[in-house]
């Protein structure tokens, strides 16, 4: 196992989001299945972590889990040192699916929705705010428009608007822009950067592809499959878009990749599930070795 | 996946390789992205025109088969029962037979819409609130309500109470099952998004459900909306004449009884007329302000 290194010390203040030896599990109505085992990690202020990992590797759980939804069956997770026990609005999820926008409410509601069923502001300082918001993800000009009439890169843009008008302690991405084509996916994480720059909020990003880790977060943590562990924690603050077809860029992501997928050979027994996994991990020790 | 080559199979040439282009793009005229329909179909889009004129060809049908048939007390011709109704409306007596039923019907149609919203939050909130709600529907759903009446009778006496139960009756069990069918239609991600902002009980249900669920509460409301009126005059049929002012039923077995065969029509009419009036007036605006205007059906 790699070495962890805690930027505490150096940072002053202490992490704003603890991950600590959770283990989340969920029920079929014949097996309890182990999604995550026993997770670990940090986030500190103004973060892009990332969550990594070939599907079935229990992240998407986890960001549930810090969500509030899912309850773990061991250790804990806190925010500012408090444990989470329940959904809230100091962590906003923007979802995958594009249902996540009610359908009933217009652009203009839709950002001002938790702001108003949290509570946190009156109506006009709602609107206000939302405004805002949507001029930073550039769609004042459809604020009237209801999301059925929208594309798909703006249902998510809308729902990026909604989540920051909230200004949440932390911003949870379950992998945000999968749904998306590559031409606006490419687009949408520059536009990501861009508000992260201006705005610096805290960020947890859940995505299945090696490039869009590295180029989205600064630290990546890695999850292996079956049940999820942590596998390694990675930097990746040097990288950006336009590092995507540098020599450095091209080897982190086949060091990512080896990884993922050296795993696999040791704790998979044999399952029709894993074979496609074990292919991949196959050839990506190959090019590895090469 | 391509079959594997047999032997003697030759393999097709490579394609020849053709010189690159770049065409520079004027901008085009606005018409040629998007242009008007012609007149005659825009006009043959409008709902109310397609519609009144398959309600012209209806009611042409029935003049002419009440013609041939020739026989005023079995089946008199739409301009007979047309003057009727528009006599019994000048009169007045329609009117006031109509604004009785529909008194009576607004009153037990209000009160079946809040019990169903009871027994569905119910239902979406607690496991026990579910049982309940699947085991009564499937008891009382399938039992007409004006099977009911005569028990009804015994319990409330002649007269409003009496028509209020069974209207309840019919309107409760297909809006529950409707709205409750709609609850779990809406989707996972919608109900997190809910969750994430605090959102929690009868704020969640109705901030939350009611919306998404809507296209399947306004069908429920329709249902719901067409078991009362046919409760409503089909009791009034059997018991309108004791509870001393009587409805639109009562209008209709009246005039049966005194061979006022037209009137028995236009009293019909009525309750066609009431039914088309509060369906595209009432349902259809409610459903192009919302569900269509939404997204959420088409």
């Amino acid at each position: 196992m790699a070495t962890v290194t805690h930027l505490n010390h150096s940072s002053g203040t202490g992490p704003l989001l603890q991950v600590d030896g959770v283990s989340l599990e969920y029920r079929t109505p014949q097996h309890v299945v182990r999604a995550t085992h026993q997770v670990s990690f940090d986030v500190h202020e103004a973060d892009r972590f990332v969550l990594l990992g070939a599907s079935g590797c229990g992240k998407s759980t986890l960001l549930k889990a810090i969500a509030g939804f899912i309850a773990p069956v061991e250790g804990e997770i806190r925010l500012d040192g408090r444990a989470i026990d329940a959904p809230g609005p100091d962590r906003i999820v923007v979802f995958q699916e594009f249902d996540q926008l009610p359908p009933w409410k217009t652009v203009l509601d839709n950002v001002a929705f938790p702001l108003l069923a949290s509570r946190t502001l009156g109506r006009a300082e709602a609107v206000e705010r939302a405004k805002h918001y949507i001029d930073k993800v550039g769609l004042t000009p459809f604020a009237s428009a209801f999301p059925h009439t929208l594309s798909g890169g703006m249902k998510q843009r809308v729902a990026i608007a909604r989540a920051l008008a909230m200004q949440p302690r932390v911003l949870l991405m379950d992998e945000p822009f999968a749904a998306l084509d590559a031409l606006t996916r490419r687009k949408m994480q520059e536009e990501l950067l861009a508000l992260w720059d201006e705005v610096r909020f805290t960020l947890l990003f859940v995505t299945h592809s090696i490039e869009e880790a590295l180029v989205v977060g600064n630290r990546i943590g890695l999850l292996s499959p079956h049940p999820g562990r942590l596998r390694a924690e990675i930097n990746s603050h040097h990288f950006d878009l336009l590092s995507q077809g540098s020599a450095e860029f091209q080897q982190t992501t086949q060091r990512i990749h080896g990884l993922l997928f050296d795993d696999v050979a040791y704790s998979a027994p044999a399952q029709a599930a894993h074979a496609g996994l074990r292919h991949r991990q196959q050839t990506g020790s190959q090019r590895l070795s090469a | 996946m391509n079959a594997p080559l047999s032997p003697g199979q030759s393999l097709p040439p490579d394609p020849p390789v053709r010189p690159e282009f770049e065409h520079a793009l004027p901008p085009l005229s606005p018409r040629a992205a998007e242009r008007p329909l012609p007149w005659t179909q825009r006009i043959w889009q409008q709902d109310w025109l397609r519609r009144g004129l398959i309600l012209v060809v209806l009611a042409f049908a029935w003049e002419v088969t009440a013609r041939v048939q020739d026989n005023d007390l079995l089946f008199p011709t739409f301009l007979q029962t047309g003057k009727a109704l528009l006599e019994g409306l000048a009169g007045g007596e329609l009117l006031l037979r109509a604004g009785i039923s529909i008194g009576v019907l607004l009153q037990g149609y209000a009160a079946g819409i809040l019990a169903a919203f009871v027994l569905t939050t119910l239902a979406v909130s607690t496991r026990i609130g579910r049982d309940l709600l699947s085991t009564l529907t499937a008891m009382f759903n399938p039992l007409p309500a004006i099977a009911l009446l005569p028990l009804a009778l015994l319990w409330f006496g002649l007269g409003r109470g009496s028509l209020i139960f069974v209207l309840i009756h019919s309107v409760l069990w297909p809006l529950a099952l409707n709205t409750y069918a709609g609850f779990q239609g809406v989707p996972e991600t919608l109900r997190m998004a809910g969750r994430n902002y605090g959102l929690r009980g009868l704020r969640y249900v109705l901030q939350i459900l009611v919306p998404a669920a809507l296209p399947s509460i306004l069908a429920g409301l329709k249902v719901g909306w067409a078991f009362a009126w046919r409760t409503l005059i089909a009791a009034e049929l059997v018991f309108g004449a004791s509870s001393g002012k009587g409805g639109l039923g009562w209008y209709i077995f009246q005039n049966r009884n005194e061979l006022y065969t037209d009137r028995v029509f236009a009293g019909l009419a009525l309750v066609i007329i009431i039914g088309l009036l509060v369906e595209t007036l009432g349902f259809q605006t409610l459903e192009r302000v919302t569900v269509r205007r939404w997204g959420l059906q088409r």
